[in-house]
């Protein structure tokens, strides 16, 4: 199974990290569109098993999550369409969820099981560093990377904490507030990316806010090992809802663009 | 963080790293400023000259009659605006502007926590926002109306059912984008902490002064106190008053709405699972994977699938008690509450006298029980209306 170590030590740009919101609109299409963003170019994927109150995300993500859990996703079809997408190509897969879902699911049983499924990492959004110790065992012992994210207000104290923690990534948030596209880039993610590659050897990627190729370039350029783009993708779901054809085209022309863009 | 914010294995901080840094300094000024003699001089103050506090314990004699114990009421609804939520407001407020802050977010579902926000956004001179369901919205369109004509801005959640919950996830959402200059005035003892040991805080004053007057007006600690349960704000207050006293028996009353066997209901420790939710682990009202329910029941106030960590924790070591009455109970000493003593109880607090009814028959007639009239019905005239229309 392919690690974070092989893809990104194996770049000599910036990986482009697509992220989907598992079943999204459905079972099926979710596993094509999945498939489409592979073969258009995506290194790495980070996948959302949606939930009832996403707190940390916009409305597009949101949106995503109520169309997913109506046609009817859990969390163990989320495993077995990990497993499908998997057999398609063995590409890193980090998820990005709530902790609900884990605890109830049971967390060794939930990191065993998703491991198994072939995750690379779980990303629980509410779920500091502070606690992180309720899910580490579980992760070390199913074999994942673990990573964790910093935010453009976290202090340099916990940014010692989270980089002690992580193996896999550091998912640094472009701005403060929750998923959703904007119109440019904050300016203060440059110097915290800085700042983050002189205290971490572990791949620096940034996520929340980017939807443009030119966004993903400039982050690139910043000094990113890699770009984690959700809304903007999950919103050309969101407008091809009737037409599957055209969404999985205009999923993988997005993301050939940014690929193109990252160089 | 300084604490753990645990209460047994409940409660903790489960929030995105974004809004960590917030609650650490929300936790900072709340320690240092709770031990500032000018700090709670004003709080005092407030409390006393604005909000009306103390409240008075009154002893229902017509309704105690009727029960066949007797029954006081700790009349909360007596306060400014109507409800015990003022007494967070107050205090919370008055921490925002210590802290400098200059901007106020809270959710609301009665309207009841909106309305005691707008009303010490006004008194303080803060921009105000609230987030509400819009369910609620319309059927607490009096409480809407008051908080516009505060000078507050409320802004409709769509979300979910439209009520409480999806109020909280938009005004959580909206404050990582704000935390530099926002306060988010949480409204009940749920949440991440320090929200629950706040919230507590500032409601303690019930408890405090609930436990003198019964010593000074009954001669004695009361047997039972209860009261109604959604978040748990107002019940936190009072039991934190009577907590260490063994005896006294504590009785938290939930909505059962149509029944804990129908999804209609918000009764989450009687039937809920321990989960997380907004920040912190509790009982939660869920489906098998996790997923929160939407609720159901006859007052907004109570309309939440979670509740207050320490009601968890005061749950599972057995010190408190936690029922359910569903709506019609409700809608019946509603009434009987109503006529017989002059008092038009919020739906809300309604619940626990509507187990005290239950009670009639079954408890000794020398049972002093203390009931947390926690606010004042007109704000829900219309939803009674809609239940029992009266015959003109």
């Amino acid at each position: 199974m392919k690690s974070y170590k092989d893809v990104f030590g194996s770049l000599s740009r910036a990986a482009m990290i697509p992220f989907f919101v598992i079943g999204d609109p459905d079972f099926d299409t979710s596993l094509d569109v999945i498939k489409t963003a592979i073969d258009a170019g995506a290194d790495v994927l980070e996948l959302g098993i949606p939930f009832s109150d996403p707190i940390a995300d916009g409305p597009t993500i949101q949106k995503a999550d109520i169309r997913s859990l109506k046609a009817g996703m859990t969390v163990r079809k989320a495993c077995e369409l990990i497993g499908k997408v998997k057999q398609y190509r063995d590409i890193p897969i980090g998820l990005l969820m709530y902790y609900n879902l884990i605890y109830q699911y049971g967390i060794e049983k939930f990191f065993a099981d998703f491991a198994k499924a072939g995750v690379n990492s779980v990303l629980v959004a509410d779920l500091s560093i502070n606690d992180a110790d309720e899910i580490l065992p579980a992760a070390k012992a199913a074999g994942m990377d673990t990573v964790f994210m910093v935010s453009p207000n976290t202090s340099d104290e916990r940014i010692k904490l989270i980089t002690e923690k992580t193996t896999g990534f550091i998912y640094t948030v472009a701005v403060l507030g929750v998923t959703g596209s904007r119109n440019s880039v904050s300016r203060s993610v440059g110097p915290l990316i800085t700042k983050l590659k002189s205290k971490t050897t572990v791949p620096v990627c940034v996520g929340f806010g980017i939807s443009k190729p030119e966004h993903a370039a400039e982050i690139a350029k910043d000094g990113a090992d890699g770009v984690i783009i959700g809304s903007r993708i999950v919103k050309i779901i969101e407008d091809n809802l009737g037409d599957k054809k055209k969404m999985n085209a205009e999923v993988g022309e997005f993301i050939r663009s940014v690929r193109k863009a990252l160089g | 963080m300084e604490l753990k914010g645990r209460y047994g294995d409940f409660g903790g901080f489960y929030v995105p790293e974004v809004l960590m840094p917030a609650l650490e300094e929300i936790e900072q000024a709340f320690l240092k400023y709770t031990k500032d003699e000018k700090f709670l001089k004003e709080l005092d103050d407030l409390y006393k000259y604005y909000a009306g506090r103390p409240t008075t314990l009154y002893h229902a004699k017509r309704f105690s009659a009727y029960v066949g114990f007797d029954v006081y009421l700790k009349r909360e609804d007596l306060l400014h605006g109507g409800a015990h939520k003022i007494n967070n407001t107050l205090g919370q407020g008055l921490l925002a502007k210590y802290m400098g802050k200059k901007k106020l977010i809270a959710e609301t579902g009665a309207g009841q926590h909106g309305l005691a926000t707008a009303m010490i956004g006004a008194l303080l001179g803060m921009e105000t926002k609230i987030f509400m369901g819009s369910t609620d919205v319309v059927r607490q369109s009096v409480n809407v109306h008051k908080m516009r004509l505060l000078g507050s801005e409320v802004v409709p959640v769509s979300d979910g059912t439209g009520t409480l919950k999806d109020a909280i996830n938009e005004a959580l959402r909206y404050w990582t984008a704000t935390v530099d200059d926002t306060f988010y005035l949480f409204g009940t003892a749920a949440g991440p902490h320090p929200f629950p040991m706040i919230v507590r805080y500032f409601q303690s004053p019930i408890g405090v002064e609930a436990r003198e007057q019964c010593i000074n007006q009954i001669g004695r600690l009361p047997d039972i106190v209860t009261a109604c349960v959604g978040g748990g704000s107002n019940a936190i207050g009072i039991f934190s008053g009577f907590i260490n006293d063994k005896n006294v028996r504590l009785v938290g009353v939930e909505g059962g709405g149509k029944g804990i066997n129908t999804k209609e209901h918000c009764a989450t420790l009687c039937v809920g699972k321990v989960g997380v939710l907004h920040g912190s682990k509790s009982y939660l009202l869920q489906d098998s994977d996790g997923q929160i329910s939407e609720t159901e029941c006859i007052s907004a106030g109570l309309d939440y699938p979670g509740v207050g960590p320490e009601h968890s924790h005061l749950k599972d070591i057995g010190r408190a008690e936690y029922v359910n009455v569903n709506d019609e109970q409700v809608l019946d000493v509603f009434g009987i509450l109503t006529r017989m003593e002059g008092i038009l109880p919020a739906l809300e607090s309604s619940h626990s006298l509507a187990w005290v009814l239950t009670q009639k028959g079954k408890l000794p007639a020398s049972t002093a029980v203390v009931v947390n009239l926690s606010g004042r019905g007109d704000k829900d005239i219309g939803i009674v209306e809609e239940h029992r229309p009266l015959k003109m």
